[in-house]
């Protein structure tokens, strides 16, 4: 089980925009933590950070205690996108974007074993998506897509996964489905972090929350951070009613 | 028999049947880049590259060494040029690329004017194939060879360096080396096109196959295919035409390709606008 360590880190765009200041927390292993902020509160940033992504400009982050780059060599940590980051008209298909998440363990060619095939058949099956494998990635519903990429980090085998808005765009027999995918990667033993506007759901299956607007406000167990107190300290004083249901797009 | 005599009439030639060889040559190894270039978003990049390999001709020329090499360098520090200004200056890519690749071009023209050499700039504009020389076809060889087994040694990773470069990323590939590769061979294009259709026509091949295959295809591997085809069978026919009307070579490769694509956007099963309409309207 990994933890992740984010030590005082400190991020400032090109064009000076100040995303993150002085941020430190805590992942730690085996849990599923939320990471919960406004729009432009830098969870993307802290995300991306976390990812190796972006280079923080003071601070660092630490996984399982080594350095970001070390532990994308050994394959502990796999990143599902947001759908916007996405080209979805790329020609693609859904089993060849998972066997994507194979490429790490491959040889110089990329020539997939039978071992890579299997992994990502059985991915493709965890997430349910074994019939649309064949489909360009575009044709999918919004929550077929995001089942894509979350088999993609399963077939990755990586110990901790990242969700960037997994429910953004996803109907609600879907979001639950994923929850109970990332119920049992917990007790699997990965460590999950998962950025999210649903609020509501979040006392439903996550250990830990962490509150983030340009820097941590809070962190700690759902069950004695989750107050209204510290809502109202990282939104800024919005009514609890127009936060819970800001994530109201859904499949067709 | 009029067709069978436009075909294998030109034949008794043997500059054009070298003509025929290496444009199709050159077809082909476009055809290849191109597809990661229309995916990748780099036809600008292209176009910058042809452009500023021109002071690279001339000073090759004047060092007496294969045109092939100074044109790399030129186009290669071209990209670096851009790479460099676009991470330093709050200038958008689009603009950097303007900047550099006509300051590049416009010290080829003064390059050209002032160094005394038996440089035809309209041949490195438009091309020269029915007039190649040998030592120009290994050139052009030799640096679309080298494109074609770079592409085929690291094509999965490119393709994900296309698709999802932070994921190539999150499992531990250098995206550095995969952004380079991909500009190299780029440039190594543009040199092999120099001779075939010349620098103003050269973005022509690089774009527009990947693209008819793109609105033809949803899968990579077909995409492959079908801009191979189109792109090849665009470089003989216009060769062979070039010959029977007497006009430029480049021009009329660039013409073909162009109304292929305009067939494939029209009539393209799914994503041509007939379709798309149909699918609108009903």
């Amino acid at each position: 089980m990994i933890p992740i360590t984010v030590d005082n880190l400190s991020v400032t765009y090109s064009n000076a925009k100040l995303a993150l200041y002085n941020a430190s927390c805590a992942v730690e292993p085996g849990t599923i933590t939320a990471l919960v902020g406004p729009n432009g509160g830098g969870k993307s940033t802290l995300f991306k950070a976390i990812m190796g992504f972006l280079s923080p400009n003071e601070g660092n982050v630490k996984i399982g205690g080594l350095t970001v780059e070390k532990a994308q060599k050994k394959q502990l940590m796999a990143y599902v996108p947001q759908s916007d980051e996405v080209d979805w008209n790329f020609p693609i298909s859904v089993f060849d974007v998972v066997m994507m998440g194979r490429y790490g363990y491959m040889n110089f060619l990329r020539i997939p074993g039978a071992k890579d095939r299997r992994l990502v058949m059985e991915s493709l099956e965890k997430v349910g998506m074994v019939e649309f494998r064949d489909r360009q990635i575009g044709e999918l519903s919004g929550g077929q897509k995001k089942r894509a990429f979350l088999a993609r980090a399963l077939a990755q085998e990586g110990q901790i996964i990242l969700l960037d808005e997994p429910f953004t765009g996803v109907d609600i027999k879907t979001e639950k489905q994923m929850i109970d995918l990332l119920l049992q990667l917990r007790a699997e033993n990965h460590t999950i972090l998962i950025s999210t506007h649903d609020l509501a759901s979040i006392s439903t299956f996550c250990d830990r929350t962490i509150f983030l607007n340009q820097t941590v406000l809070a962190s700690g167990t759902t069950a004695e951070t989750f107050t209204q107190e510290n809502l109202t300290m990282t939104f800024g004083g919005l009514p609890m009613t127009s936060l819970a249901f800001q994530n109201s797009e859904v499949d067709a | 028999m009029v067709v069978w005599n436009w075909i294998v009439e030109p034949l008794q030639y043997g500059f054009l049947v070298k003509a025929i060889w290496v444009s199709a040559f050159v077809g082909l190894v476009c055809a290849v880049l191109s597809c990661y270039i229309t995916l990748k978003g780099w036809s600008l990049m292209g176009d910058a590259i042809s452009h500023a390999v021109v002071p690279g001709v001339v000073v090759a020329y004047a060092l007496n060494i294969p045109f092939a090499i100074g044109a790399f360098v030129f186009g290669f520090g071209a990209t670096v040029a851009i790479g460099y200004v676009k991470s330093n200056t709050r200038l958008k890519e689009d603009a950097v690329i303007g900047v550099i690749f006509t300051g590049f071009f416009a010290l080829g023209l003064v390059l050209v004017t002032k160094i005394p050499s038996n440089i035809d700039l309209f041949h490195i504009l438009f091309g020269n194939v029915l007039g190649i020389s040998t030592g120009d076809i290994i050139q052009t060889l030799i640096a679309g060879c080298t494109t074609l087994i770079v592409i085929l040694l690291r094509r999965r990773d490119l393709l994900l360096f296309c698709f999802d470069p932070n994921h190539a990323k999150a499992i531990g590939l250098n995206t550095q080396v995969m952004y380079y590769t991909l500009l190299s061979v780029l440039a190594l294009t543009v040199v092999a096109a120099l001779q075939t259709t010349g620098i103003i026509m050269v973005i022509s091949l690089l774009v527009t196959p990947g693209s008819i295959a793109y609105l033809l295809s949803d899968r990579f591997d077909y995409m492959l295919v079908i801009s191979a085809i189109s792109s090849v069978s665009a470089c003989v026919l216009g060769t062979y035409a070039s010959y029977h009307f007497d006009v430029s070579t480049g021009g009329a490769i660039v013409v073909l390709l162009t109304l292929f694509f305009v067939a494939a956007m029209v009539f393209a099963p799914k994503y041509g606008i007939l379709r798309q309409k149909r699918v609108v309207g009903s």
